[in-house]
């Protein structure tokens, strides 16, 4: 047997598989990986630093370029820290949007994950699939907030404003016929809610088309079966969160276990692996796809019925409206006083925390009575679970590395804060 | 939830006695507790593995460094003609980061630790106070939950904190060769160097910060009478 010589490899910093920045050190025993050294922190922006040196509401967007395909889950839990201090509670309405909207995000986040992962360990179309219905939904972040991305739409005590009445339309130009408008226009007709209602009939017949390509798939069984197993115990210690939990067959999910919001009146299940490896976190994260689309379905149906507020009335911390400022004294000094010092929290320190796609997302609020928080610490889901990939990884075939990096789910918005 | 707290509440106590001091936030659902560095160990390890607390999970480490805790920038008890003006912070010797105030603190930098039990549904915050020393040095968690790991060597990266017996604390989110702590309150938001390309000498150098640091809002602390128990109602009825 021939001798074979250890050495040390680069991956990265700049690389197609690296899904952002990550720069990894592995050690390498012919094909064989013995040790990794994830090196991070290349997307460190001390989002937390800046966040402590502005007022409560300033911070919102930065919570967007966090984990930046997961926009809303984000803004979600900073917002539900302020709140939890301020001892305010949005109206039901709101709480409903909400809802509806973090699931949404889920799907975005998930079909990100999903396309991205198949590219990197050899499914080409699968990400053609993914993105067709990821550009529904920034089409929907868009009919909300104007931003297809970055939306800022969750408010201390409540959302920004109500659901449009209108959905936008596509115009035809010289690039696209008047028939091929019209048939992407087919589900625009009505308002917003019938176009998520449409969007969420149709997903889980889209998930069934992911699964044709991928399921049963040979090539992706033999590349995702029995790789980075991960036992519960080891999962627990290692502090993963979310389908990395959940497919090492333990059942937690915030939404059911800890409910937030509204999420105790859904009815919804929470898919658990068996083997714990990289094929049955891929089927729990297919599930939960169609769990959110039911979640949606039963949101849409509850908003339908219910028109309401759907921002506090309470000029303390919610901005008055423009109109009223025209008119009244009150809402004028109000508005003032909220843009140019912002409002107060009162002293002490509140942990929010939500189950957003990667795992559970925390916001550690310290307030010393100030307008702006003392201290911000956003615990991200991605920074445990890549922290594990040593461990995930050791003995694996270095083509291994690109599958574990695809199952982690991870973002460097946030792991790099 | 907050039977829940008092009940946990209620077994540490009997379990840990004077060991744990209870200091959450007053409104606020969840239960929090201070444990005294030399004890945090035996704690950790009894709130893992005894049967009515089993947190077997860590889910965070964070540093707090409390050096400008309720200092104000601005003072707002006098009429504002020596205020702020244009934003800009032209006092270099600020209070927030004199040097001899950070040598007086008592208790200057924490710990909070959040653990979370998977198999009995809840959750506990658990602060640490470092003992005041420079450089603050904190038992490490990772033998007890490997999840600290990565989080404890953020907070030395971040804060200067060092964890006694953790395998590999290097720094992780800073440049390689960074010089500083960064997340420490008297560390200037824009930073101590800036870096550029240097035609002349062909190469991407290090250079001192060349912008002023800026204020846009100044913080100021208000005893707001929104939060006071009772006054919203009573303001509702008037």
């Amino acid at each position: 047997m021939p001798d074979i010589q250890s050495y040390t490899m680069n991956f990265g910093p700049q690389h197609p598989a690296a899904h952002g920045v990550l720069r990894l050190i592995l050690e390498m025993e012919g094909e064989v990986i013995r040790r990794v050294d994830p090196h991070v922190g290349l997307l460190h922006r001390a989002t937390e630093k800046l966040a402590e040196n502005k007022p409560y509401n300033h911070s919102i967007g930065y919570m967007d370029r966090l984990d930046y395909v997961s926009m809303m889950c984000n803004e979600h839990a900073y917002v539900m820290a302020i709140e939890k201090l301020a001892g305010v509670t949005p109206p039901v309405r709101a709480q409903y949007i909400r809802v509806m909207f973090d699931e949404l995000t889920r799907l975005s986040n998930h079909l990100l994950w999903l396309g991205a992962h198949g590219l990197d360990i050899g499914a080409m179309t699968v990400f053609l699939y993914a993105f067709r219905e990821r550009e529904d939904i920034m089409d929907i972040y868009e009919a909300v907030s104007g931003a297809r991305m970055h939306a800022t739409y969750y408010r201390p005590g409540g959302v920004y404003r109500d659901l449009p009445d209108q959905m936008p339309k596509y115009e035809h130009s010289k690039w696209r016929s008047k028939k091929e408008v019209d048939r992407l226009n087919a589900n625009r007709e009505g308002s917003l809610l019938d176009f998520i209602e449409s969007f969420a009939d149709n997903f889980p017949q889209r998930v069934a088309e992911y699964e044709t390509l991928l399921t049963d798939n040979r090539i992706w069984k033999q590349r995702t079966v029995g790789i980075a197993e991960v036992s519960p115990e080891r999962a627990l210690q290692l502090g993963f969160t979310g389908p990395m939990l959940r497919g090492s067959g333990i059942e937690w999910d915030l939404r059911k276990k800890q409910p937030y919001e509204v999420y105790d009146q859904m009815d919804f299940d929470i898919p658990v692996g068996r083997n714990g490896d990289c094929y049955d976190r891929y089927l729990v994260r297919i599930e939960e796809m169609r769990q959110s689309a039911r979640i949606i379905k039963q949101c849409v149906k509850w908003l339908r019925e219910n028109p309401g507020p759907v921002m506090l009335d309470d000029p303390k911390i919610v901005p008055p409206r423009r109109a009223d400022m025209k008119e009244s004294m009150e809402a004028l000094i109000h508005h003032f006083k909220l843009f140019t010092e912002g409002y107060v929290l009162p002293k002490g320190e509140v942990y929010a925390a939500i189950e957003q796609p990667k795992g559970e997302f925390g916001i550690y609020l310290v307030s010393d009575g100030a307008n702006k928080p003392y201290r911000v610490k956003i615990r991200p889901a991605g920074f445990a679970h890549l922290s594990a990939m040593d461990e995930m990884l050791k003995g694996h075939m270095l083509a291994d590395a690109v599958a574990v990096i695809g199952t982690l789910d991870i973002v460097f918005g946030e792991i790099d804060r | 939830m907050s039977n829940w707290n008092e009940s946990l509440h209620a077994a540490v106590q009997e379990r840990f006695g004077d060991k744990l001091r209870r200091v959450d936030t007053p409104g606020v659902d969840e239960l929090m507790l201070e444990v005294a560095p030399e004890d945090l160990l035996d704690v950790c390890r009894a709130l893992r593995d005894e049967e009515p607390f089993q947190f077997e999970q860590l889910l965070d480490v964070c540093g707090v460094d409390y050096l400008a805790y309720g200092r104000t920038e601005w003072k707002t008890d006098e009429a504002s003609a020596t205020g702020f003006s244009r934003g800009v912070d032209r006092n270099p010797q600020h209070e927030l980061g004199s040097p001899e105030h950070s040598d007086q603190m008592e208790k200057r930098f924490a710990v909070m630790y959040q653990l979370l039990s998977v198999s009995r549904n809840h959750r506990l915050g658990l602060r640490c106070w470092c003992p005041p020393e420079d450089p603050p040095v904190i038992p490490s968690l990772f033998p007890i939950w490997n999840s600290a790991n990565w989080f404890e060597r953020e907070a030395f990266d971040l804060f200067g904190i060092l964890f006694e017996g953790h395998p590999d604390l290097r720094r992780i989110l800073t440049d390689y060769g960074f010089v500083g702590h960064p997340f420490r309150k008297d560390f200037p938001l824009i930073g101590n160097v800036e870096v550029r390309f240097d035609p002349e000498k062909k190469r991407v150098i290090y250079q001192p910060v060349t912008i002023e640091p800026r204020t846009t809002v100044p913080k100021v602390i208000r005893e707001d009478h929104q939060y006071v128990e009772g006054f919203k109602e009573s303001s509702r009825d008037a």
